[in-house]
């Protein structure tokens, strides 16, 4: 508890709750759109370079570095025009910070999409927002309409780069937050993963070189240009630097939003902005600390885990989209975890086998086994129905269905065996479940 | 995969009205020439919103228009859940079941959608409710939560939930948002515990920068 909290004035979002007001003219009180012109004609080499030097990884859930990936672009723009897509379709379960960026702090995302576009030759970006967020959607296009009227963009600006920017959205698919099934949707589809490679930086939205970003990872950018890459990278252990937004949900006092630095101590975090865990830290089940994909941790390493992508990686598990899922001993941890088999299910492209049959064999035996109606067997066939799925799908989704599943028989094992044995000692005779 | 087929009921023609047909000469664009089929998923979204749902004929008037076979589209409106494709309520409650919602009391939320409007995909008597289970609508830290129509109402408990069900089905407004007094939006409940020095919205931000940080040597122009 004695881990030094982030200072206010090294917060990137500072209207992250939406308490100032989200236009232009206020945005730019709080430091939005300040010497951007100033970073354009430092060239574009520089802004990679520094976005590569701030050590900032994007914030989706891969954790890819934003630098690097924006160096994939081809150095000179050839017969196809480059795009920028900003993915803005946050949907992994337990994630809900690039809403509060968009209808918030857009002139933040706005701002970078124009420097992020300069830096990757692109003329045009697309910022492809989930269905559901119909207020961020409109709120986001009132920001941009007063960035056109005020020249910042536009195919005229005062800082001297042609920019469009288009807001374009879903219609409820998960599957279209996973980057090549974002662009099949942007470009009249079903949102099916492509298979890779090719890879967006050579063949993306219309066969052009294009690169996807997530929101948080883009609006975060010309505060890094403005303040320093060493300033960015100061915060949290190496090659996890920065600040980042953490969704606090679950079995918290009081479920927040919060934006932090990096490597801070989960249980901190928990305790210094959420309220701490209903009834109080003993009483805590396990966490799942990146959204819905990663795998769950029991309460015994949330005590000390740290929480960057390191930390949980060393426990198989991940930083995700930083979406704190808090589960106390409340909960029926199988039945949470069917919860999230199901949302797997429902959302599988169907494309590939393992995925779109896999996902709902495994809600099915996982709805049993809450009830206890299985056998100590099939917890080993349910893992490797799960190992099955791993790995063996064109895009992550199958792994995503994967984990949490992996996670629970990893963690809880012990549970599900004694709900299946007071099940059956509660009857004369269960006939052993054929796995469906 | 959630399957999803279209009504049995279909009307005969589908018109966009004046207003939207403006609104899909604009839409069109954003998109490169050649490439209006990016259009297809607005396109079918506003006919929603002119009809309350999606039908045949829609979907083969916005193929018409997109030069788009009639497949590809019903393929999209049939792949996409936010298309209804048969009748809603005047008020459309999607209810958020998925587990940071059902962690803090969306069982209890559904339940309430049994007793006062029925089985979900089924239209209350007086046409003004229907509803349905939705996966993960992105309000995690404002469970459990629902959005009816186009906005989003948030941290809600049985009580108020049931209360707002009533005066919708009685024709009265209620205004979307988060239903604690305790809280703005995501903040945590009580009062923020960042974001508090003033300095941050003075206006000293907007001071101008001489130099950025690791700008030497500027580049030779």
């Amino acid at each position: 508890m004695d881990s030094p909290m982030l200072q206010d004035k090294d917060r990137i979002f500072t209207n992250l709750y939406g308490l100032h007001d989200y236009r232009l003219e206020a945005a730019k009180q709080r430091g939005a759109w300040n010497a951007t012109k100033e970073m354009l004609e430092m060239g574009r080499d520089w802004i990679i370079e520094q976005t590569k030097a701030s050590g900032l990884r994007g914030r989706g859930g891969a954790g890819f570095p934003t630098g690097l990936k924006w160096s994939f672009m081809p150095k000179e723009v050839k017969d196809r025009p480059h795009y920028l897509i900003v993915n803005a379709d946050e949907s992994e379960p337990g994630t809900c910070k690039d809403r509060e960026i968009m209808r918030h702090d857009p002139h933040l995302l706005i701002e970078g999409c124009l420097v992020a576009s300069f830096a990757m030759q692109a003329h045009a970006c697309y910022i492809y927002i989930r269905g559901e967020y119909i207020f961020e959607r409109e709120q986001l296009q009132r920001a941009i309409d007063e960035a056109y009227a005020a020249k910042l963009i536009g195919k005229d600006n005062i800082h001297g780069w042609p920019f469009d920017l288009y807001i374009h959205h879903g219609a409820g698919a998960y599957i279209c937050g996973e980057e090549t099934a974002l662009l099949e949707s942007l470009e009249g589809k079903k949102g099916q993963p492509r298979l890779k490679p090719p890879f967006p930086a050579g063949a993306g939205l219309y066969g052009c070189p294009s690169t996807v970003n997530n929101v948080e990872s883009i609006a975060v950018v010309p505060t890094i240009l403005r303040r320093g890459a060493d300033w960015f990278r100061g915060f949290g252990r190496e090659n996890n630097a920065g600040t980042k937004i953490f969704c606090i949900s679950g079995h918290v006092n009081n479920p927040c939003n919060v934006e932090e630095e990096m490597s801070i101590p989960l249980k901190d975090l928990l305790e210094k902005h959420a309220g701490g865990v209903t009834g109080g830290w003993d009483n805590l089940k396990a966490v799942i600390p990146g959204g819905s994909s990663v795998r769950l941790l029991p309460k015994h390493i949330c005590d000390d885990v740290l929480m960057d992508f390191d930390a949980l990686m060393e426990h198989k598990s991940g930083l995700g989209t930083a979406a704190v899922i808090v589960m106390d001993k409340s909960t029926d941890i199988v039945q949470a975890i069917a919860r999230i088999s199901y949302f797997y299910k429902h959302e599988s492209c169907g494309q590939c086998t393992p995925c779109r049959e896999g996902t709902g064999w495994m809600w099915r035996v996982l709805e049993r086994m809450a009830k206890g109606d299985s056998s100590t067997e099939e917890i080993d066939k349910l893992l490797d129905v799960a190992g099955q799925i791993e790995g063996h799908t064109i895009c992550a989704l199958g792994d995503a269905a994967a984990w949490p599943v992996q996670g629970l028989i990893q963690h809880f094992r012990g549970e599900i065996e004694e709900r299946i044995n007071l099940y059956r000692a509660n009857k004369a005779h269960v006939p052993v479940m054929a796995a469906e | 995969m959630a399957a999803r087929k279209p009504a049995k009921d279909q009307p005969a023609s589908f018109s966009w009205s004046k207003e939207n047909k403006a609104w899909c000469e604009e839409q069109l664009k954003k998109y490169p020439e050649g490439r209006e089929a990016s259009a297809v998923i607005p396109f079918l979204w506003q006919a929603q919103k002119q009809e309350g749902w999606v039908s045949i004929p829609a979907m083969e008037a916005i193929a018409k228009q997109l030069a788009m076979p009639h497949i590809r589209v019903l393929e999209v409106a049939s792949f996409y859940t936010m298309f209804n494709l048969a009748p809603v309520g005047e008020y459309f409650v999607q209810l958020c079941g998925t587990t940071p919602c059902m962690l803090r009391g969306a069982n209890d939320l559904k339940k309430i959608c049994e007793k006062a409007i029925g089985p979900q995909n089924h239209i209350s008597e007086n046409g003004k409710l229907s509803w349905l289970e939705v996966e993960c609508l992105g309000a995690c830290c404002n469970a459990p939560m629902v959005q009816i129509n186009d906005y989003y109402y948030e941290d809600l408990t049985p009580e108020i939930f049931e209360d707002i069900l009533g005066k919708l089905s009685r024709g009265e407004f209620v205004e979307p948002g988060v239903f604690n007094a305790k809280r703005h939006t995501s903040d945590p409940q009580g009062g923020p515990t960042t974001l508090l020095d003033e300095s941050l919205y003075d206006g000293s931000a907007a001071k101008p920068i001489r130099k950025l940080p690791n700008s030497d040597p500027a580049p030779v122009k």
